[in-house]
């Protein structure tokens, strides 16, 4: 079974924001919610570096350790999706979170939080609607995973930083990438997030 | 006029051949010297972790939490919220349980030794009584609602299923919300109320010396409030401070600080609150269970005049004191029982 990882080539990533664009058009993401963003280092200064990121379905997700009513898990790909029939809009998910994933649409007083919301990989939702339904869309958005598509974030990057798939193709493909013109920042969050580093 | 234009023309020509020379002597240069590093000014995240705890940048939106890029903090927060509280939780609370059981079995309940006289005494006003039980039945809600957060998916969700154990604490996290005003509404009553009581002094020392009456059927000297209650009292101003302060924060997050603010307040607030539920179960056992005569004292208001001599005598001394000044005949404090 494929390890679902994204990884973002800084290196290549000119901070055009398509990934955000795409990824709030192909699921129909509310206002206010960026389930992607785009983060530069160093801005305006010698060695600055983009990256763009989202939920990087973490192993052993702290996401879904911390959640004090067990709405989220991984699926056998390595995707981390979540109930939000279940959630109850705590915010501790966003205290675990190492990428900031998490977001919540601002419902009534104080500092209430509605049901969570971040990426889904494209992999429609955790809940208990059919796959592919308009029920499941309306609720996470798209299901590209059931048409055998990757993320559309990572499928529109023009500059082709932006890498989804199987996390052992992905980082051979970076590899090479680094090997062949010589330099590499390195995958950013690769650490945090699955424990594990590329090394060339 | 064509002299004119001439001139410029040649002034124009003479600009651009300088541009040129200046723009094509640093290419000249790069291309006979070392090749341009691109990596040259890159710092990559290892070394940007080790010189802050997490990684931030620049963004085009304008939530400011999306600045950071990542935190590897969110898994030690992880840890401590599934493991160090938990076993923080459990040891705080079941060992107050099973101290409050061994009392209860091995000391037994501390009756009035004398017996009840059927004398009343006036201890609690009403109002005094109102701003006790208005924090205790908020406490007591903030403290199933905020155990349930963290321990509920142990105990409570095998046992009732995912969709009603969401629907609970989705209601249970309003309520944990809105009751936390009621608690501080009582707690600054509380301590407005009681604060002039329960200032420590030398009696207080007497009182621990002597083990606070606990150990032998004697009794320890006491005005209105003894050492352990001082104790009770000052626990729950520092706890309560603590929590709600911290509290607050976490209902309004981000109003005033970052990540690592937010993962700091729900420390203090989770690490305090199970020492405070284990300090008010304490409370809760002495006042009922561990005590006969002392439930009345904040139920009814009055205590009986045997009681009240042996636990607080001093206050009793006081009361009846004032009481004689006060009014030659007539007793309105200490009272016949029909």
């Amino acid at each position: 079974m494929a390890r679902m990882k994204f990884l973002c080539d800084a290196d290549r990533c000119i901070e055009c924001n398509a990934c955000v664009t795409a990824c709030k058009n192909e699921n129909d993401v509310p206002w206010g919610i960026n389930r992607r963003r785009v983060v530069t280092i160093n801005d305006g200064k010698p060695g600055e570096r983009s990256v763009s990121m989202a939920c990087m379905h973490c192993t052993d997700a702290p996401c879904a350790s911390v959640c004090p009513v067990n709405c989220i898990f991984s699926t056998d790909d390595g995707v981390v999706l979540h109930s939000k029939d279940l959630c109850i809009g705590c915010g501790y998910c966003f205290y675990a979170c190492p990428f900031g994933a998490p977001q919540y649409p601002k419902l009534s007083n104080f500092g209430s939080r509605g049901k969570m919301d971040k990426c889904t990989y494209c992999a429609g939702g955790g809940g208990t609607e059919v796959p592919g339904s308009i029920e499941e869309y309306n609720k996470y958005g798209a299901n590209r995973m059931l048409q055998g598509k990757l993320p559309l974030c990572a499928e529109m990057c023009s500059t082709k930083s932006l890498l989804a798939g199987d996390g052992e193709i992905i980082a051979q493909i970076y590899k090479e990438r680094v090997i062949k013109r010589g330099y590499g920042s390195g995958a950013w969050g690769w650490i945090t997030a699955y424990r594990e580093d590329i090394t060339v | 006029m064509t002299n004119l234009l001439a001139r410029g023309r040649f002034i124009f020509a003479a600009v651009m051949v300088g541009c040129l020379v200046a723009f094509a002597a640093p290419a000249l240069a790069q291309q006979s010297g070392a090749p341009i590093d691109p990596q040259a000014d890159v710092v990559d995240q290892q070394t940007l972790l080790r010189e802050f705890p997490r990684i931030q940048g620049e963004i085009n939106q304008l939530d400011p939490q999306a600045r950071v890029l990542i935190q590897p903090a969110g898994r030690t927060w992880d840890y401590f919220h599934q493991v160090v509280l938990r076993w923080i939780g459990a040891i705080a609370i079941v060992g107050t349980l099973a101290a409050l059981a061994a009392a209860y079995f091995i000391l037994g309940r501390i009756r009035i030794s004398a017996g009840r006289s059927g004398r009343k005494v006036l201890r609690f006003k009403a109002f005094e009584r109102f701003a006790h039980w208005l924090t205790a039945v908020s406490f007591v809600v903030l403290g199933i609602t905020g155990l349930n957060i963290t321990f509920g998916k142990l105990l409570l969700l095998p046992l009732i299923g995912p969709d009603a154990f969401s629907a609970l604490s989705e209601a249970a996290k309003y309520a944990h919300n809105f009751t936390s005003f009621a608690f501080v509404v009582g707690l600054v009553l509380i301590v407005a109320i009681f604060i002039k009581d329960n200032i420590p002094d030398k009696t207080d020392i007497e009182w621990f010396r002597q083990g606070g009456g606990f150990i032998k059927s004697k009794h320890a000297p006491a005005r209105r409030f003894n050492a352990g209650e001082k104790l009770v009292f000052w626990g729950a101003l520092g706890a309560g401070l603590l929590v709600a302060v911290s509290g607050y924060l976490l209902l309004f997050p981000f109003y005033v600080t970052d990540i690592a603010g937010m993962q700091v307040a729900q420390v203090v607030h989770s690490v305090i609150a199970v020492l405070f539920v284990a300090l008010i179960l304490g409370h809760i056992y002495i006042g009922t269970l561990g005590m006969e005569g002392a439930f009345e004292a904040m139920w009814t208001g009055e205590v009986d005049y045997n009681w009240a001599k042996e636990h607080h005598d001093l206050w009793l001394e006081d009361l009846l004191a004032k009481d004689r000044t006060a009014s030659a005949g007539q007793s309105p404090l200490a009272t016949p029982a029909e």
